[in-house]
């Protein structure tokens, strides 16, 4: 047999019964914890987010709507972002990974919860697709959000490693961890401790809950401007 | 008399705006006046720009209101930080307000801007999401792809959230960059000096061919204007019939070419008789070929 996932293992941890299968680096299933049914829809390992995959996801969510209407859902996120190669790139990922946040989507207006965990990495088109799409993305302490890792970060934007790190310490916006994104507000909170206390807060929320990142961002201090800009561009002023 | 070609391609973002909407109906909002730039460049040490690389306001295209979006691909190559990110966000949101014919968002971006990642990245989820609020209020969202920068990274996806895709076939549309393939699979793999291979693997007419994009245009200011004005009010559904609909589509498309490896291949498939010719042909007799082909296309 080998070896379990960690994203297998926070399902068993998390409730208080749970049933899943793992195929690929697709993890789905359902959990159960005090009165609630919840639909799982995981990735493990890490997996890069190819067209297959997206696709595969984006059938569980269908599912999901056809059977199971209103049932909560949480996502498991763990990738490494889109997955880079040729063939995917023929076959349209982006064009993939849209559809599946449009399922997303659709699931959240037809009256499914849709919340996301972040297990132990979330990078780029891996979390616009599967945490930004959420009610709302939380993360595990140990969990790492970022748009890129700062040695490429660094050959591209040629900013030497060195001074890019000390620039991290400081701007939000600029380098990856878990506190940056919470900070510009992409991040609710970090899920410590009693996992299955978060996820059972989380599911009695009763209201649906407006995107509320923005104004998040703004409260945190992590992105200052973006709450206004729109704001003013959404009345139409033209200063 | 026919009058000169003017170039999509080559023209400034505001030159774009002036060519696609009915002359003098432009309205700026938040334009350079207001200087609104992106306050984490200058700890870069790096410029600003007085509209951070996007230009957002309302405007007619035949007598019909739009809201438009166009991205100056002059600016850090178009990419999104956290000023020109709510800009267009707050654009699309504006539609659910005002009710627009459509939304038209000419794009000319390598993604996110890394200069300002984290909150490009969010900006990229909230621009969908908007999208998304705006479609399900029945406003049709049109995308137009034919800058220097075609569009990449999360616009990309932004791209392919919109109801309908215009581009020319000097336009590019594909989640990475062919460097960057080049950097993590190998030079074997994809040699992004290739112009050919970068060309039919995410150029316009492989997009087109695969119905990732739903018509294509000369590299013509005209040419996108008569094109995004024939596809205002084409709305898409997003309900679970539509979603169905989009996904047995993109399935069939993976399992019918699962095992191949260059666009030519996918060509020959789908029943084109020449697949080496497809690069060299002109747009017209490109989209008459597309049109005797079967299957395909949303």
């Amino acid at each position: 047999m080998t070896e379990q996932s960690s994203t297998e293992h926070l399902i068993e941890e998390m409730f208080d019964e749970a049933e899943f299968v793992r195929a690929g680096d697709l993890v789905t299933g359902e959990g159960r914890l005090d009165g609630y049914t919840v639909s799982i829809i995981g990735t493990a390992d890490r997996a890069y987010i190819g067209a297959d995959v997206a696709l595969a996801m984006a059938r569980c969510v269908l599912d999901i709507m056809h059977d199971k209407p209103a049932r909560p859902i949480l996502i498991i996120v763990d990738n490494s972002g889109h997955r880079l190669g040729r063939w995917d790139e023929l076959m349209g990922n982006n064009g993939c990974i849209a559809h599946l946040t449009k399922c997303l989507y659709a699931a959240r207006q037809r009256g499914h919860r849709v919340i996301g965990l972040v297990n132990e990495l979330a990078v780029s088109a891996g979390f616009m697709a599967l945490g930004m799409s959420t009610d709302a993305c939380y993360a595990l302490p140990a969990a790492e959000v970022r748009v890129m890792a700062l040695g490429a970060m660094a050959r591209v934007t040629k900013i030497p490693l060195d001074r890019l790190t000390e620039l991290c310490a400081t701007s939000p916006v600029l380098g990856p961890s878990v506190e940056n994104f919470m900070r510009v507000g992409a991040l609710a909170g970090v899920w410590s401790g009693d996992l299955a206390g978060h996820l059972r807060a989380e599911l009695s929320k009763l209201t649906k809950p407006n995107d509320d990142r923005r104004q998040l961002g703004h409260e945190r201090g992590g992105r200052m401007a973006a709450l206004d800009v729109a704001r003013r561009v959404r009345a139409g002023a033209e200063a | 008399m026919i009058p000169p070609r003017h170039s999509y391609l080559e023209a400034s973002a505001r030159s774009r705006l002036a060519g696609i909407l009915d002359a003098g109906t432009f309205r700026e909002y938040c334009g350079p006046k207001a200087r609104q730039t992106s306050p984490h460049l200058p700890g870069l040490g790096m410029p600003v720009a007085f509209d951070d690389g996007i230009v957002v306001g309302e405007g007619r295209i035949d007598s019909r209101q739009v809201l438009i979006a166009a991205q100056e691909g002059g600016f850090m190559g178009g990419a999104i930080g956290e000023v020109h990110g709510a800009k267009l966000a707050g654009l699309i949101e504006r539609a659910l307000d005002i009710r627009p014919a459509a939304v038209v968002l000419l794009l000319d971006s390598g993604g996110v801007r890394l200069q300002e990642a984290n909150a490009g990245l969010i900006a990229m989820g909230e621009i969908q999401r908007a999208i998304f609020d705006a479609r399900t209020a029945g406003i049709a969202l049109i995308a137009a792809i034919g800058g220097r920068n075609g569009c990449y990274g999360g616009t990309s996806i932004v791209a392919r959230s919109c109801d309908v895709i215009v581009a020319s076939e000097e336009g590019r549309l594909s989640i990475s960059g062919p460097e960057v393939i080049e950097e993590v699979d190998g030079i074997e793999e994809f040699d992004a000096r290739d112009r050919a291979l970068v060309w039919r693997t995410m150029g316009a007419k492989h997009r087109r061919l695969i119905g990732e994009i739903d018509t294509l245009v000369r590299d013509d200011m005209t040419a996108f204007r008569d094109a995004i004005a024939n596809h205002i009010g084409d709305s898409r559904s997003m309900d679970l019939d539509a979603l169905e609909a989009e996904h047995a589509r993109l399935a069939d498309r993976l399992l019918r070419f699962r095992d191949v490896g260059d666009a030519r291949d996918v060509w020959a498939r789908l029943g084109v008789n020449d697949p080496d010719r497809v690069s060299d042909i002109e747009t017209n007799e490109f989209n008459a070929l597309v049109d005797t082909l079967e299957g395909e296309g949303r």
